[in-house]
């Protein structure tokens, strides 16, 4: 690999886990000069490693940069000032900064922990995960947010400071505890992934990284034994069953491809198989959380039978019983439709009444379109309307183009 | 939006359904409680009540067990909904698949709210 393609893969994760070992280290207060000393370890890369070429050891000569700059800090006055450090705090300086391996996952599940806490909104605790604990950078985030690099800055900097302000510890909460703050923990990296997944955003690749992210980080949770639980691996699950669609959802022109046009033959058949073994492994236990049944629809998704929509149309049953959601509502329709036949299935639509969404009237033209042909076609038009996205808006063209040929 | 309870009456709750009966029982309660939810209308599921051991105390502490000689109806479950309106409520609870029994009925309650004075 040269330097061109190995340093934004290597700053992903190492700045992630500098950042964890060293936060850890000095506390959520010296969060800003541990984001700076990292960044600087990755600026000496930059300038270094072109001219005189990649270390042997690339992660070992970061840390060893890193160390080198923590020693800097906190032996000059200046800097200690200008970060507020309390030298008393650090008594021998603590420039042993501790990079092992086994240090570096057990910071990183602490800083987990530290972000994805209720204190924060919601937006700013995903923005703070991609910034600290998935390396991502503010111009990466601001579009994976369709927002600008100014409105992330500011609401990453209020985080911090809110972070601060609460003296956040950066600790595994009690075993006790553990249960109940996971489940802020486990949406945060349900959403992170999802931002990824559904992201409106056309950068094809920076949304996979964002997907791939979330699994790393629910692997990191999955790794530690308090934190491997059911509800994490059924996460670990529906993440791995959807992030198999990835090379046949995309075309070669970067273009949207539906679920049912896709090519089966792309989808990452070890993706499946590791999604098949964490939703075995989240089978135990009584509780069936809302990522059990995500994670038993998904992997329904990676089967192509009719005889599934009876156990599919029970499962969204099960989800809306938990925990409405209009796309729940939807695809349940869709599923009754699939059990009990179109006509049915319009009565349940008419009930649902989802009149703001477009995909809310792809699907009543989807149920009519059987029936009557010509109510398919004026939903369509409602749901074009109704749409805001430009790759969808042209799947709906086409279908109408399609559907007035045939009238 | 008002809260209802829609309460679930059998006429005969000794009734022994067969295994294959009962799983197109559950299929059907899913089937209606799913369509409710899908409304973003369903409050809670509410409990199912077992006929097992279920007994009966009257006045003056005299205690009847089941199988409800006495009693017409007895009780099965519940649940609760959120209707614009009593007719709202009354539609769902046509749905419920309980009323395929001959005899059985659903009795559809509204809340009561105290309101503060």
């Amino acid at each position: 690999m040269n330097t061109e393609s190995l340093l934004p893969h290597l700053f992903r994760t190492e700045y992630s886990r500098i950042t964890a070992v060293l936060s850890k280290h000095f506390g959520i207060e010296s969060l800003e000069m541990v984001e700076d000393i990292t960044s600087d370890t990755f600026l000496a890369a930059l300038e270094t490693w072109p001219h005189k070429g990649i270390p042997e050891n690339p992660k070992a000569w970061l840390y060893a940069v890193a160390k080198n700059k923590v020693k800097n800090v906190l032996e000059k006055n200046k800097t200690r000032e200008k970060y507020a450090i309390n030298i008393l705090n650090f008594p021998e300086l603590s420039t042993e900064i501790d990079l092992s391996e086994e240090n570096i996952e057990d910071s990183q599940i602490r800083m987990i922990f530290a972000i994805c806490n209720p204190v924060l909104p919601v937006e700013a605790q995903i923005g703070l995960a991609l910034r600290i604990l998935c390396g991502f950078g503010i111009e990466e985030i601001a579009t994976a947010f369709l927002s600008n690099k100014e409105t992330i800055s500011k609401r990453l900097y209020r985080a911090k400071e809110k972070l601060k302000k609460e003296k956040i510890k950066i600790e595994l909460p009690p075993e006790s505890q553990i249960i109940g703050r996971l489940d802020n923990v486990l949406i945060t990296l349900y959403l992170l992934f999802n931002e990824g997944y559904y992201s409106e955003s056309q950068e094809n690749t920076l949304n996979e990284d964002l997907c791939h992210e979330a699994m790393t980080l629910t692997l990191c949770l999955l790794k530690n034994p308090s934190t491997n639980l059911p509800e994490v691996n059924a996460l670990f699950a529906l993440m791995c069953f959807h992030a198999s669609r990835f090379k046949a959802r995309i075309s070669q022109n970067g273009e949207f491809i539906l679920y049912e046009d896709q090519d089966i033959s792309l989808w990452n058949q070890d993706l499946i198989n590791k999604g098949m073994y964490h939703l075995h492994k989240s089978s135990v236990g009584q509780k069936a959380s809302k990522y059990h049944l995500e994670a038993s629809l998904a992997y329904w998704m990676t089967v192509k039978s009719d005889e599934k929509w009876n156990t599919v149309l029970q499962l969204y049953n099960q989800l809306l019983i938990l925990e409405y959601s209009p796309i729940a509502a939807l695809n349940r329709t869709f599923a009754f439709s699939k059990v009990y036949g179109n006509e049915k299935a319009i009565e349940e639509a008419q009930k649902i009444k989802l009149e703001n969404s477009p995909y809310y009237f792809s699907l009543l033209a989807e149920l009519y379109l059987p029936l009557q042909p010509k109510i398919a076609l004026e939903s369509l038009e409602i749901s074009l309307k109704l749409c805001k996205s430009n790759t969808e808006k042209a799947l709906i063209s086409q279908k109408i183009n399609k559907l007035k040929g045939q009238l | 939006m008002e809260e209802y309870v829609l309460i679930m009456r059998h006429e005969n709750g000794a009734a022994v359904a067969s295994p294959e009966q009962m799983q197109i029982w559950m299929q059907q309660t899913m089937d209606w409680l799913g369509g409710i939810a899908a409304q973003g209308k369903l409050l809670n599921t509410g409990n199912g009540l077992s006929f097992d051991d279920a007994c009966v105390v009257g006045h003056g502490g005299v205690v009847t067990n089941g199988p409800f000689g006495e009693i017409k109806e007895t009780i099965g479950g519940y649940v609760m909904v959120k209707a614009d309106s009593v007719d709202e409520a009354v539609e769902f609870a046509k749905g419920c698949p309980v009323l395929q029994g001959p005899g059985n009925t659903m009795e559809v309650r509204k809340v009561a709210k105290h309101e503060p004075k």
